[in-house]
């Protein structure tokens, strides 16, 4: 069993641990990843926001060099690439003007992408291909007690994904499930975080990230899990300013869903990059 | 192009006021057409379909010793029988008459008057040089079986069949459940009236079984139809109840004989809110009162070893554990489908926590939380059984949304009301409507509405976003918070409640698809049963003899269910009463020297009747069987075959016309 | 010369419409009466099933000029006649590759299903095939005919 891989500019700087974790997990699962060659960012927060259709043309560019690896699959970790990809392709697939477009400027480039590459993401590989039961047996130290939120933030699975439940989705459960934790039910599992609204919009930007923490907490979590760089960050870099600023404490460990799972398998903490974390996440190893 | 010099052709164009004439240069195309070869005249006219219109076909005939006629106007669907019928009665045969539809096909679908007038004068062309070649042909009469199959029990179902049996006919009435009823037994009060829904439809229903002209057929389902209009042979399957219906006379001994002690089955009729065993009745006034098992939960159809305690405690010997599909054939003349509606399934709507809350309910169940004969007795209580203090009923669940189905279901913003004036009633709760916009079109509906206003239930313009269990403070804990923009304040609002109620739509039924097929007609986009005519022909289809009535052509509440029902009753009685009906004379013949005998066509006939006479070495069709679909003429190898009124030189000259000046 | 050439307008091709009585050609009128514009370039001639249609008729129609033939039928398992359009789409095959052997580009004969209630995809199909024969320019094959004739 082997994907591609593509990063994402995240996954290479503020979500590194994503990336380590990621890999150390796929890698106890025997499932063998090639880092797409000389890929570039996905165009998400910037060009998204600023000219939709320059952040399709990168993207385009990413699933043009995909599809010369003919038959392979391809996993996009974080959140922002996985809906960039989707969007792209959706686009190109219903849009024959941008299709037309986007081909005309990859062509220039020496490229060209005909729609076959499979956008993945690593839940949808998990879940889906390999199985829970198959997840199940790798746990070697089964995380007996531990309540577990899941939190998908608002890119994953809406608009595009069909891979879990739009409103509802459990995919990141059945995870926790596997590894012996307890899930619990909330409902804020795809609210937003917020994004860059924290650097921007700093007042707002803390308030929903407080209702998420709070919303956790008060439900009995342990831990929050997530799958995005993003979310990850604003979740557990801000908890520290809000339980100050609010007078209350909000304070939880969030880290990625891979992390978790390492700490079931059994991989040592220090190689799913949990010391470098700032939430107190060690309290759970 | 062949020509033939005794034909004398009149050719009128309409202008339908501005319809045509807007889009198509009819002065041009007159012109035009009186310098084609055979035509002796040629007219514009503003509305051929009007009296003077069709006076001037006749004048003309008279005048111009004319003998074939074309009218290049609308759809022939919609008028070629107005125009057929004036060709007649200028003394000349019906069916040298030919339509050329420059409407639909023209006028109303181009924007570029010069080439729609080409087009319009290609298809003139083209008809002028079919018509040369028409015969002269008669229609068939045959009588009409003036027995009606009914398929469908509900309230659409139940009014037709009285409709038509108190006017002296036979009727089959069809229902796929145990009991006819259909969801209006259900209903608790009706509005705006607030009527009580079991008062009124309960008569009808024992009136249906009582009456000597209906034979009900519960429990059973359409299988197969041949024929056509006035003579179609229906076969029905009647599922096994396991209970021979002639002996049961509903003492409901059998049922406390039950081994299951306790009832521990969902009750569909009930919406699942109570349980049943598996030898039930689905609800008290069933009719016919009649028992029966469910194979699926019962011990003996899953393990064969169970003592019976239902059949010995039943005193009539009406149980048969070994009954077996059957099927029965029906010939009847004229076929009504009231097959209904299904209401749309909440968890579609997953936004609003429909089987994810436990009190989110839909309307029907609410429709039987707060009947007096439903699961709690009319008692209104959560499934904790506490009584709600706060109650959110949310408009529009499924209707008028692009990720379900675009339509207004017409009924949820009227019974919305309803159930709030009775949940009101039934608890003194608070109660939010969420709505859209309120649709309260109908006799004493916008008065309801008022009513309401004013009885203290709370209404909020804006459509949910969601219901979740998320609280954001003391007053939200424990309760199921909607969210909503109240556009009226332009604010979004988060309202706790204890209860939430999902205003459902309509929608075709599961089984719209399949009944549609059996029957031969067609659907709409949505799905509902595709009408003749949305306005001068709601009832009818286009397959002669078959009509709809009631939700299966689209949503309706009860009153304009039971209208139209009594229109499709009319429309069938007129037929029978006309005693016969005129068949299109398309079918197709054999010319014996012609055919080879290499039976090519045998095969693709659907409806075998086409046979090889052994003696003549030739094949012979049975017109009275044919339907005139054409497949074997296309096939036929040696062009024996000829289809009236689609011969191989009409539709030839039909593209000769069309292609070649 | 055709009246279409006589117009001043871009060329336009001439579709020849097979439209069974039952599905399709109410198709065209439920997109007439839903006033959904599409393309002047269609001749409808209406037969009862599309099991009707003659391979002879669609040969004739292309020998004498017509630059794209559409054949619209019920939807497989929908047929008015039980299964007259599985014979025309076996018929329709066929076709295919004899008006390939002919030197007619295959894609000037298009078999559609278009139920009922598909004004919309019936406009598609038109302004879709429409646009096709465009690109493809005027059929070639009743000058080649003519020109053999003689």
């Amino acid at each position: 069993m082997k994907y591609l891989y593509y990063p994402g500019c995240s996954l290479k700087s503020s979500g590194k641990l994503y990336e380590i974790s990621l890999l150390a997990v796929l890698k106890r699962l025997g499932v063998e990843v090639e880092e797409l060659e000389n890929w570039n960012c996905c165009g998400a927060t910037n060009y998204m926001s600023i000219n939709e259709s320059y952040a399709i043309e990168i993207t385009a560019r990413n699933l043009a060099i995909a599809e010369r690896m003919v038959g392979i699959e391809m996993i996009v970790p974080c959140a922002a690439c996985f809906m960039g990809f989707l969007k792209t392709q959706k686009y190109m697939e219903s849009d024959p003007v941008t299709r037309e477009k986007v081909n005309d400027l990859l062509n220039k480039a020496g490229l060209s992408y005909t729609g076959k590459v499979k956008i993945r993401h690593p839940l949808d590989v998990l879940v889906n291909h390999l199985g829970t039961d198959a997840l199940a047996k790798t746990a070697e130290m089964p995380l007996k007690g531990i309540k577990v939120a899941s939190y998908y933030g608002c890119q994953l699975i809406r608009p595009y994904a069909t891979f879990d439940d739009q409103w509802n989705p459990h995919t990141m459960d059945d995870i926790a499930r596997a590894m012996g934790a307890t899930p619990v039910d909330w409902p804020l599992k795809s609210r937003c975080c917020s994004g860059s609204m924290t650097s921007t919009m700093t007042g707002i930007g803390l308030r929903m990230n407080y209702v998420i923490l709070k919303e956790a907490k008060s439900r009995g979590a342990d831990v929050i899990i997530t799958a995005c760089p993003l979310c990850q960050f604003n979740l557990e870099c801000f908890q520290g300013k809000i339980s100050r600023k609010l007078k209350e404490d909000v304070r939880i460990p969030v880290m990625y869903f891979t992390q978790l799972m390492g700490l079931a398998m059994g991989i040592p903490a220090k190689q799913l990059g949990l010391k470098q974390m700032l939430s107190p996440s060690l309290v759970l190893t | 192009m062949p020509i033939n010099d005794e034909a004398r052709v009149g050719f009128y164009i309409c202008h339908c006021g501005h319809n045509i004439a807007n889009m198509v240069d009819v002065t041009s195309v007159a012109e035009y057409a009186a310098k084609l070869p055979n035509v002796v005249l040629s007219r514009d006219y503003k509305y051929m379909c009007s009296d003077p219109g069709q006076e001037m076909i006749l004048k003309d005939a008279e005048v111009f010793k004319l003998n074939r006629i074309v009218v290049a106007s609308c759809s022939p669907l919609l008028h070629e029988n107005t125009f057929r019928n004036a060709t007649a009665k200028a003394g000349i045969n019906q069916f040298y008459f030919q339509m050329v539809n420059i409407r639909e096909n023209a006028s109303w679908v181009h924007e570029d008057k010069e080439l729609a007038t080409v087009k319009a004068k290609d298809l003139v062309r083209a008809a002028i040089s079919r018509v040369v070649f028409h015969k002269a042909l008669e229609k068939k009469k045959v009588p009409v079986n003036p027995d009606v199959l009914i398929v469908g029990g509900g309230i659409s179902g139940i009014s037709a069949a009285l409709n038509i049996a108190n006017a002296g006919k036979k009727v089959y009435l069809v229902e796929k459940d145990p009991t006819i009823g259909g969801y209006m037994a259900k209903f608790d009060k009706t509005f705006p009236t607030l009527d009580c829904a079991a008062c009124i439809l309960t008569p009808k229903m024992s009136a249906v079984l009582k009456h000597p002209g209906i034979t009900l057929m519960s429990y059973s389902e359409v299988a197969a139809v041949e024929g056509y209009v006035g003579n179609y042979q229906v076969k029905v399957t009647r599922k096994p109840r396991y209970i021979i219906e002639e002996k049961c006379v509903g003492c409901f001994a059998c049922i406390d004989a039950c081994i299951f002690k306790e009832a521990k089955f969902s009750d569909e009729f009930n919406e699942g809110l109570s349980k049943r065993k598996p030898v039930y009745i689905p609800f008290p006034q069933a009719t016919p009162q009649v028992v029966l098992i469910d194979d699926k939960t019962c011990i003996h159809f899953k393990t064969g070893k169970c003592p019976q305690s239902c059949a010995k405690a039943c005193d009539r010997n009406a149980f048969d554990f070994d009954q077996k599909p059957v099927t029965q054939e029906l010939e009847v003349g004229t076929i009504l489908l009231c097959t209904g509606f299904q209401p749309f399934d909440a968890a579609r709507a997953p936004y609003y926590g429909y089987g994810r809350y436990p009190n989110v309910y839909t309307s029907l169940e609410v429709e039987r939380l707060v009947n007096a004969s439903g699961p709690t007795g009319g008692n209104v209580v959560l499934r904790d059984k506490t009584r709600p203090k706060s109650i959110g009923i949310i408009h529009c669940v499924g209707s008028r949304d692009e990720k379900t189905n675009k339509w207004c279901s017409r009924v949820c913003c009227m019974y919305s009301l309803k159930l709030a004036h009775l949940l009101k009633e039934h608890t003194d709760a608070e109660i939010y409507n969420f709505y859209i916009d309120m649709r309260t079109p109908g006799k004493g509906y916008e008065e309801f509405y008022d009513k309401l206003l004013n009885e203290g239930v709370h209404f909020i313009r804006g459509r949910v976003a969601e219901v979740s269990d998320w609280a954001i403070n003391e007053h939200e804990k424990g309760k199921l918070v909607i969210r909503a923009e109240d556009t009226l304040i332009g604010m979004v609002r988060r309202i706790p409640v204890d209860m939430v109620v999902l205003a459902v739509g309509i929608e075709p039924g599961k089984d719209a698809q399949d009944i549609r097929r059996v029957f031969n007609i067609s659907c709409s986009n949505e799905g509902f049963f595709l009408e003749r005519h949305p306005k001068l022909a709601p009832v009818e289809t286009f397959t002669d003899g078959i009509f709809i009535a009631g939700a299966c052509q689209g949503p309706k509440d009860i009153p304009d269910s039971v209208a139209q029902a009594g229109a499709a009753a009319a429309q069938a009685l007129a037929l029978i009463d006309s005693g016969f009906v005129e068949l299109e004379p398309n079918t197709a013949f054999i010319n014996e020297e012609l055919c080879c005998g290499c039976q090519v066509c045998i095969n693709l006939c659907p409806y075998h009747a086409i046979t090889f006479d052994e003696t003549k070495s030739v094949s012979h069709i049975n017109e009275a069987i044919c339907k005139g679909c054409g497949t074997c003429v296309a096939a036929c190898g040696s062009g024996a075959i000829t289809q009236n009124l689609f011969e191989d030189q009409q539709i030839l000259s039909e593209i000769y016309g069309l292609l070649v000046e | 010369m055709s009246t279409i050439e006589n117009s001043n307008k871009d060329w336009s091709p001439r579709i020849i419409a097979f439209f069974c009585n039952w599905c399709t050609y109410t198709a065209s009128d439920l997109a007439g009466v839903s006033r959904l514009r599409y393309a002047p370039t269609t001749r409808v001639i209406r037969v009862m099933c599309s099991g009707r249609i003659d391979p002879e008729f669609v040969i004739e129609a292309f020998t004498q000029g017509a630059d794209g033939i559409l054949i619209g039928g019920c939807h497989p398992g929908d047929c008015h006649y039980s299964e007259g359009n599985y014979k025309c789409l076996r018929r329709y095959h066929l076709l295919q590759r004899v008006i390939g052997q002919m030197g007619i580009d295959q894609r000037r004969l298009r078999l559609e299903w278009i139920s009922a209630s598909e004004g919309k995809r019936l406009q598609e199909v038109v302004n879709e095939m429409t646009e096709t024969l465009r690109q493809l320019g005027p059929s070639p094959i009743k000058e080649v005919v003519q020109t053999v004739i003689k």
